[in-house]
């Protein structure tokens, strides 16, 4: 087997307030292999984010990273200067975010800051880098590019703000990328488009990809692997076959009943009941017991380690029995 | 465009003919000229005379009425004092008001644009509190005491700089101007500091509150994200999004400082406009007074349109297109 380009272990990264600190992301272990595309999916709340942004150590105060190991390509980031971490993001670690109406800046043009990503990392004239930043545009899909780079970013819709977003973090071949929510606030059959980009993308260029998400449909489409996250923990992980076919932890399972597409029409839509408990307001033990229909007495007394079989692992005193769901 | 500009002048029109009769009509309130104009020994047959050349024994509305019909034609009045055109003589000011200004503001940008970001960039630091601190005392203490105060210290204390009035100047395309002697930029100094201590602490205070706010948006996270230096971050992505209202401030101070640095210029004795408008208030020359105010009313005019025609430059989502169009 080839070493990890991103191996995480025991990550925590807690908010402070007045009345004390709140684990956001709390003990996270997470392998991404070369070229493989990783959901990582969860309910909102439940520190998927905060994760993607602890792994180029991005977390402002009140947050802060308080233990845990990141380890790219064998570097570790945590120990890693400020100067060396500005080198790595856009650079070998490339991130799209959640909602592109808010995330390129208003009154420069899109040739600007695509040309900045490249500029900030490489030696290059301007001319090149237009250039380069046109080519990436026409590989997203963007139609006359050079055109569009001297426009700004109201000329541009939803979807087409988020193609630049993925225009732009592949403008230096990173080996990550770390998606947050890329196509939430699309529609969608723009979403299916830019799943369908970014799967032929990674494969073409051999980035890997890390999906952020609350969508198990997407996670389907696209990964090779899953992780799920509840609570700021990964509570399940494994390849898309093994945990969205056969789960064993009850809250994969009550995610994948929850989806819409599981339900006869007419029928009522399923949910887990309760709620995600607050950051301030985890029970002990197994953060999913109030929820969970399968919950033994040991479950509130000891937060259950994670079980491995073959690739798959899962946290849970008393996991669903192998075999398909029924 | 063209509709806005259009659009625009026809307002502006409107705003001038408002703000004539307004003046004119309050100028006509203050008092009678005559008894200010008129030496006492004059004759009464004399007097008459001189009310009838001045135009002042016809009713309000038709001195109103007389003084539009001149100025359409582009004459606001002669001076009752000086016996020239009331525009000849304000503009003769001009030169020496708007180098001080250009001055004050250049400063007040050139401080006040650094010390802002300095402060909306680390909100909690000790010299970011003292900063915002002294902007508190920069609005607030009184323009003709803190004009006192400079001249105490500089000229009287310590004696380094001249306590009034212009210096030495040079003609440049027959324009006075004191930017140019060392004498001149001596006499610039105190007035100029004075007033840009307001405007700098005004800049201080938006420049600081919109870096703060614009530190916080997804478009900085995203940059960092990109890998993008702190000092580009600062110097583009953040300084590009708050240069709009900086530009609205300033140029609206820009305009009510060239108009009105009234107090200023009367402490240190400053050849300019603003002391003109005062004498003349006090000398009840009205057609100078009248003419300041329209003046005034046209420059500001003038710089707001100049403003919106630099935000489209600014900002690419402003489009100048009138409301007819």
């Amino acid at each position: 087997m080839t070493s990890p380009l991103l191996e995480v272990s025991g990550l925590r990264t807690v908010f402070h307030d007045l009345r004390g600190s709140w684990p956001a992301v709390n003990g996270v272990d997470l392998v991404v292999q070369p070229g493989e595309i990783v959901g990582l999916v969860g309910e909102s709340g439940s520190g998927k984010s905060v994760t993607g942004f602890s792994l180029v150590q991005l977390i402002d105060p009140p947050g802060e990273i308080v233990s845990g190991d990141v380890k790219f390509k064998g570097e570790d980031l945590r120990q890693a200067s400020e100067e060396r971490m500005r080198r790595l993001r856009g650079d070998r670690i490339a991130m799209i975010f959640q909602d592109p109406l808010m995330t390129l800046n208003p009154v420069l043009s899109i040739g600007e800051q695509m040309c900045e990503a490249i500029l900030e990392h490489r030696v290059m004239s301007r001319k090149n880098a237009m250039r380069e930043a046109a080519q990436a545009l026409s590989r997203v899909g963007i139609s006359s590019p050079e055109a569009r780079l001297e426009q700004f970013p109201h000329e541009f819709s939803g979807g087409m703000r988020q193609r630049v977003a993925i225009a732009t973090a592949l403008l230096n071949s990173p080996d990550l990328i770390i998606a947050d929510e890329p196509t939430t606030a699309l529609d969608v059959t723009i979403q299916s488009q830019i799943l369908f980009e970014v799967q032929k993308l990674s494969r073409e260029t051999g980035t890997a990809v890390l999906w952020i998400t609350h969508d198990l449909a997407v996670v389907a489409e696209l990964a090779d692997r899953v992780a799920v996250m509840y609570a700021g923990r990964i509570i399940e992980t494994g390849t898309v076959d093994d945990v969205l076919d056969r789960p064993r932890h009850p809250y994969t399972l009550g995610l994948l009943g929850s989806s819409a597409s599981t339900v006869n029409p007419g029928e009522r839509l399923r949910q887990i009941s309760g709620a995600a408990p607050s950051i301030d307001a985890r029970p002990s033990g197994c953060p999913f017991r109030p929820r969970c229909e399968r919950a033994l007495p040991v479950c509130a007394e000891i937060d259950p380690a994670p079980e491995h079989d073959r690739g798959h692992s899962y946290c849970c005193h008393n996991p669903i029995p192998e075999g398909p769901v029924p | 465009m063209i509709a806005y500009v259009l659009q625009r002048l026809i307002q502006s029109i409107l705003v001038l003919l408002a703000v004539s009769i307004v003046v004119f009509l309050a100028v006509y309130g203050i008092g009678d000229p005559i008894e200010l104009l008129v030496p006492p020994q004059v004759s009464a047959a004399e007097r008459a005379a001189m009310i009838r050349r001045l135009g002042l024994d016809l009713p309000v509305v038709q001195q109103y009425l007389m003084f539009l019909g001149n100025a359409l034609k582009g004459d606001l009045g002669r001076s009752f004092v000086h016996g020239v055109p009331a525009v000849e003589l304000i503009l003769a000011r001009l030169p020496a008001t708007f180098e001080l200004v250009l001055l004050a503001m250049s400063v007040a940008a050139a401080v006040g644009v650094p010390l802002g970001l300095l402060a909306g960039l680390n909100p909690e630091s000790r010299s970011s509190r003292a900063i915002m601190a002294g902007t508190v005392l920069g609005f607030s203490l009184p323009s003709f005491w803190k004009g006192m105060m400079l001249v105490l210290l500089f000229s009287v204390a310590l004696g380094w700089l001249p306590t009034a009035g212009r210096g030495e100047t040079v003609s440049v395309l027959g324009i006075q101007t004191s930017l140019l002697t060392l004498d001149g930029l001596k006499h610039l100094i105190l007035p100029a500091l004075n007033l840009a201590i307001p405007n700098m602490a005004l800049m201080i205070r938006l420049v600081a509150a919109g870096t703060s706010e614009a530190m916080s948006q997804d478009y900085v996270k995203y940059a960092r994200a990109k890998g993008v230096r702190r000092k580009r971050i600062v110097g583009r992505h953040v300084l590009r999004n708050i240069l709009v209202p900086v530009v609205t401030v300033a140029g609206m101070e820009f305009g009510s400082l060239v108009a009105f640095s009234t107090i200023t210029e009367t402490v240190f004795a400053w050849p300019g406009m603003g002391k003109l408008l005062i004498d003349s208030i006090y000398q009840l020359d009205r057609p100078v007074v009248v003419a300041y105010v329209l003046l005034a009313t046209f420059l500001f005019v003038a710089v707001n349109f100049l403003v919106d025609i630099l935000y489209a430059a600014l900002d690419p989502r402003v489009k100048l297109i009138g409301e007819m169009a």
